[in-house]
């Protein structure tokens, strides 16, 4: 009795690990469920929103000009920023305000990209702290969950109706790192 | 000859005439057992077996070996001569072998003196392999950055090739930001003759000039 509980016991432990292992790879390598917090995003993002990130643009290296992408804060490595993807790598960045006379621009090191977000007014972004490493990037952002359908994030602006705080949903999985502040 | 019935997983052996009341399938031959049937069969069966085998075999292995290599352990090799004297000290012998621990800096602690991969800032698909000289808050003199004396940012440290000049580190490219931290260095394992554990030290002429942290 006490070997068949034994036994049971061990096999339970068993498909917790199988299972624990798959949930962690398809969280890494295929995409996560995240939710948004802040207004730096708007009107594209608002608070609150749940998104979907996939994971594989960023693993095989294909983020490109315009996409929204989450990453790690350069300034704390426990908290997620989300912003829109305005330059890569060598590009030129225009950096000054829209009223100054004179233009200053910047240039794009290596291995960097320029994040920005939609809301300028109220966005702290490359603008304000520098063009952040690659490899801080986690996913791109490609779906918005929003009751009752889904609906996709295109590259440049979103052409969605008017965002609506969304409520409960139930039957996702949201991990729970993954609450983002935009900084 | 008398009938012969071949299950997948063994075989009933009935009578002529009487009817199988087994619930897997069964392969009734009747009259003679021609001998290249018979294999066939048995082939047909093992084939399947194997497949299945390997495919619930492979759902269940590279899942678990994947994520032990993410969350757990990994193991590299170091190129180059930047780690010099402590790592690869002989420039025609073979390279070491690290073990990293990705366990310990799940929570992105680390200390002064720990030899840590990271992710290059310069280029994403590159790790390199240096000692932490700083974190957030201390007071660094440089050796060969534009500013000499720098204050590491918030969520930044500092990270240095124990042989300078030869060395692409943050002297060239300034204090790296904590998320792109990969791995601590816990055990060279290779070549044999220098298997040992790796104890966080600083060099004796790389040491801080002041540093914010509470109790110094």
């Amino acid at each position: 009795m006490f070997r068949s509980m034994l036994g049971k016991a061990l096999g339970l432990v068993g498909y917790t690990i199988q299972y624990g292992c798959i949930a962690h790879c398809a969280f890494e390598y295929i995409g996560e469920f995240v939710v948004c917090s802040g207004p730096s995003m708007e009107p594209t993002i608002v608070n609150h929103d749940v998104v979907f990130s996939e994971r594989m643009s960023r693993h095989l290296f294909k983020i490109q000009k315009g996409d929204i992408v989450i990453a790690k804060s350069p300034f704390d490595p426990n908290m997620n920023i989300c912003k829109r993807v305005i330059g890569l790598e060598g590009d030129k960045i225009c950096t000054s305000a829209q009223s100054d006379l004179f233009k200053t621009h910047t240039f794009v090191p290596m291995g960097h990209v320029w994040l920005e977000g939609d809301n300028l007014r109220n966005s702290t972004d490359s603008r304000n702290y520098g063009p952040i490493p690659y490899g801080l990037i986690r996913g791109r952002v490609c779906l918005k969950v929003r009751q009752p359908s889904v609906h996709p994030i295109g590259r440049q602006h979103s052409t969605g109706g008017p965002a609506t705080t969304s409520d409960e949903i139930t039957g996702f999985l949201m991990r729970s790192n993954a609450s983002l502040k935009a900084v | 000859m008398g009938v012969t019935s071949l299950s997948s997983t063994g075989s009933c052996k009935i009578q002529l005439g009487a009817t199988c009341n087994c619930s897997h399938a069964c392969v009734l031959i009747q009259g003679e057992i021609t001998l290249q049937f018979f294999q066939m069969a048995q082939q047909t069966s093992a084939w399947r077996r194997y497949m299945q085998a390997f495919i619930s075999g492979f759902f269940v292995a590279v899942p678990v070996t994947v994520t032990l290599l993410d969350k757990l352990a990994y193991v590299a090799r170091v190129e180059g001569a930047s780690m010099q004297p402590f790592l690869n000290p002989d420039v025609g012998a073979q390279c070491d072998v690290v073990l990293l621990n990705r366990w310990s800096v799940k929570n992105y602690h680390v200390q002064r003196g720990d030899i840590v991969s990271v992710v290059s800032p310069r280029n994403p698909k590159q790790k390199i392999i240096k000692r932490v000289i700083g974190l957030e808050g201390d007071f660094i003199r440089t050796l060969g950055y534009k500013n000499q004396y720098v204050r590491v940012p918030d969520g930044h440290f500092w990270i240095e090739g124990d042989h300078h000049g030869h060395s692409l580190d943050s002297n060239s490219f300034g204090p790296v930001s904590v998320g792109l931290l990969h791995g601590r260095a816990s055990h060279i394992i290779w070549p044999p003759n220098r298997w040992q554990h790796i104890k966080p030290s600083l060099l004796p002429n790389r040491e801080l000039l002041y540093t914010e942290e509470d109790g110094e």
